[in-house]
């Protein structure tokens, strides 16, 4: 373990509406981790990750990339939002998606070129949809749109990966797929955080997890603190979760 | 042709390609709404201008009006932020209430001028030939012509600079705003193009057409295409073919331009919500029927799968014993022996190399729903298209 931080939150709060989603919350993500973010419906999972990426403004504290502001550390970070927030009718092929993954780095006005495609190209057959390239976005199943998305944020080339949810709704073959890709990132270095429901399979996927239910009730390796009395503190309810250790 | 109906044609494509462009965009956000409120609640923006500058052509109306239009989509998502009302609601309660302010101004202080209420709600492409811009004594043409033209120049230049911003922030607002294209800026962009255009079509097409120049051409197109850059161009050319075609249809029934053209977006339109290929209403019941002729040819070949007794396999007994009518049992048989899945010897079918794989491979879909392996069978049969 370093001792960087990729991502430092100190006492952050977000409201809608002053009803606070978020209160409170002290976080460190130190680099090279692959951490869950698990918690009930309405925990605040998404709005921590939008908070984050600068998308929705806290009412107080802060939030820094590797000790500077999301503004000035915008390129070091890919976001792979949830699925259902976009319309897969929109007009518009696989690749073309994973190309607005260069927009970021192009910056105003720039148009994406020949190496922008390039990029895009190797990402899609990382997650193995290059034959789908020419697809349109709604011909393809939920999985391959997730697979779409991965390869989206993958182009971006970042340090730090955000994703929302990115198993929901596809199947077990790309849940295994998109996995594997996670557990690379952090094998080169990178700094994965996962939106995630499945409770079963933290253990087996992450190394470190954040229990969020509008608090922080905990975060740390999985190893040490993935327990029932944790799972009980955030969900309320009395937790009972084969952990194999 | 006379040049007066050159001009007027030309000013109406001109008009019809300037609402047709931010008219996709809007149309993909599903905002397509938003447009039936500016074109109404520019309204006194347009009268407040008049009285100022007594043109109805001057930049000054066209800016303040266009402010009135940015005003009515602020007014209603800060009416729909309360969580009070619905957006729908929202939209119905600005732009009535900022229209009939500019009803009553009109009725009540412009009744001797060229502004009436008619005028407003439909236009009058006729008369715009008439309103000639002199430049030093010189003629240049109409003034409608020069204003719209500008503006559609300044929305293609924009739409140019700023089409990747535009895509990104309609299609994913989160990546948007992520990557620091801010959505804000690009929602009240578009907004602040779309009164703008609203405003220089007013004059000619009146505040309710003015909606179908923008809508229509995008909503055809969407049907037409599954790529923006190609809807965009299609959008344009439907709002030509509708500017000329109009033209010509008024002149044949001695009606109103900017009727005719509207009446030529709808029945094109149409004849696009029927016919297009793909995701026309006739395609669509055309794929139903394909998809419930294939299911019966995957049931029709697993029963020949799971049966290798030949009495099991007679076509007579096939009818009686899969219970189809004749003319199913026919159209079954033919699509299975065309793709070489099945032979007929002696009345009795067999299943072929192909089909037995073919079934395989169905059958492992349907139990898994796994859909790598069947890829190239989605070309072939729609039934595995999703």
């Amino acid at each position: 373990m370093t001792n960087v931080s990729a991502i430092q939150i100190d006492d952050l709060t977000v409201a809608y509406d002053y009803k606070p989603v978020l209160w409170d919350i002290d976080l460190s993500v130190p680099e090279g981790v692959l951490m869950a973010i698990v918690g009930p419906n309405g925990a605040g999972k998404s709005t921590l990750i939008k908070a984050i990426l600068g998308i929705i403004k806290p009412i107080a504290g802060t939030i820094s990339i590797y000790g500077k502001s999301y503004t000035d550390q915008r390129k070091l970070v890919a976001y792979v939002p949830q699925k259902g927030s976009v319309d897969w009718d929109f007009p518009t092929t696989a690749l073309d998606v994973v190309m607005m993954g260069t927009y970021g780095s192009l910056g105003w006005i720039k148009r994406p070129g020949k190496n922008e495609k390039k990029a895009a190209l190797e990402a899609l057959e990382k997650v193995g949809m290059l034959s789908f390239k020419k697809r349109q976005i709604s011909q393809l199943s939920g999985g391959q749109q997730q697979r779409v998305f991965l390869a989206r944020a993958l182009v971006q080339n970042a340090s730090i990966y955000l994703m929302d949810e990115p198993f929901q709704g596809v199947d077990a073959t790309t849940e295994i797929a998109i996995i594997n890709i996670l557990k690379e990132l952090r094998k080169a270095g990178k700094t994965v955080v996962v939106v995630h429901h499945d409770l079963q399979t933290v253990p087996e996927y992450f190394d470190w997890v954040t229990f969020l239910n509008v608090k922080k009730i905990a975060t740390g390796p999985v190893k040490d603190i993935f327990n029932d009395d944790n799972l009980t503190k955030t969900y309320g309810i009395n937790y009972k979760v084969a952990v194999n250790k | 042709m006379t040049q007066p109906q050159i001009e007027i044609q030309l000013i109406a494509m001109v008009v019809a390609i300037a609402c047709a462009i931010p008219g996709v965009f809007l149309v993909l956000r599903k905002m397509a709404l938003i447009s039936d409120a500016i074109s109404h609640s520019i309204l006194p923006g347009i009268v407040i201008g008049f009285f100022i500058t007594q043109d109805l052509n001057s930049p000054l109306l066209i800016a303040l009006a266009a402010v009135t239009g940015v005003i009515t989509v602020v007014l209603v998502e800060w009416i729909q932020k309360t969580g009070l009302v619905k957006e729908d609601t929202a939209i119905g309660l600005v732009f009535p209430a900022l229209f009939s302010i500019g009803v009553i101004l009109i009725a009540k202080n412009a009744n001797d001028v060229h502004l009436d209420v008619d005028a407003v709600l439909l236009g009058e492409l006729a008369f715009a030939p008439f309103d000639r811009l002199l430049m030093s004594g010189m003629d240049m043409g109409p003034k409608s012509l020069w204003i719209m033209g500008v503006i559609l120049l300044v929305s293609l230049l924009l739409l140019l600079l700023f089409y990747k911003e535009l895509k990104v922030s309609t299609f994913d607002v989160g990546l948007s705003a992520a990557m620091g294209i801010s959505p804000m800026v690009m929602h009240y962009g578009l907004m602040s193009v779309s009164s703008v255009t609203v405003v220089g079509a007013f004059d000619a097409v009146g505040a309710i057409l003015v909606v179908a120049l923008m809508i229509t051409p995008a909503a055809t197109a969407y049907l037409l295409t599954s790529n923006l850059k190609k809807m965009l161009l299609i959008s344009v050319g439907i709002g030509i073919f509708s500017a000329i075609g109009g033209y010509w249809l008024a002149h044949l029934l001695d009606a109103s331009i900017s009727g005719s053209m509207t009446t030529v977006l709808a029945v094109v339109f149409l004849m696009v919500y029927l016919f297009a290929p793909g995701k026309g209403l006739i395609a669509v019941l055309y794929r139903q029927r394909q998809q419930r002729t294939e299911v019966s040819l995957i049931t029709f070949l697993l029963h020949l799968n799971n049966h290798s007794e030949e009495n099991e396999r007679h076509i007579n007994h096939l009818q009686e014993h899969i219970n189809w009518q004749k003319v199913r049992s026919k159209t079954v048989l033919n699509l299975a022996e065309r793709n070489n899945m099945i032979t007929i010897d002696n009345d009795v079918v067999s299943l072929t190399k192909k089909g037995k794989d073919f079934t395989d491979l169905a059958l492992e879909y349907i139990i898994t729903n796994k859909d790598e392996k069947i890829e190239h069978m989605k070309e072939d049969f729609f039934l595995f298209r999703g």
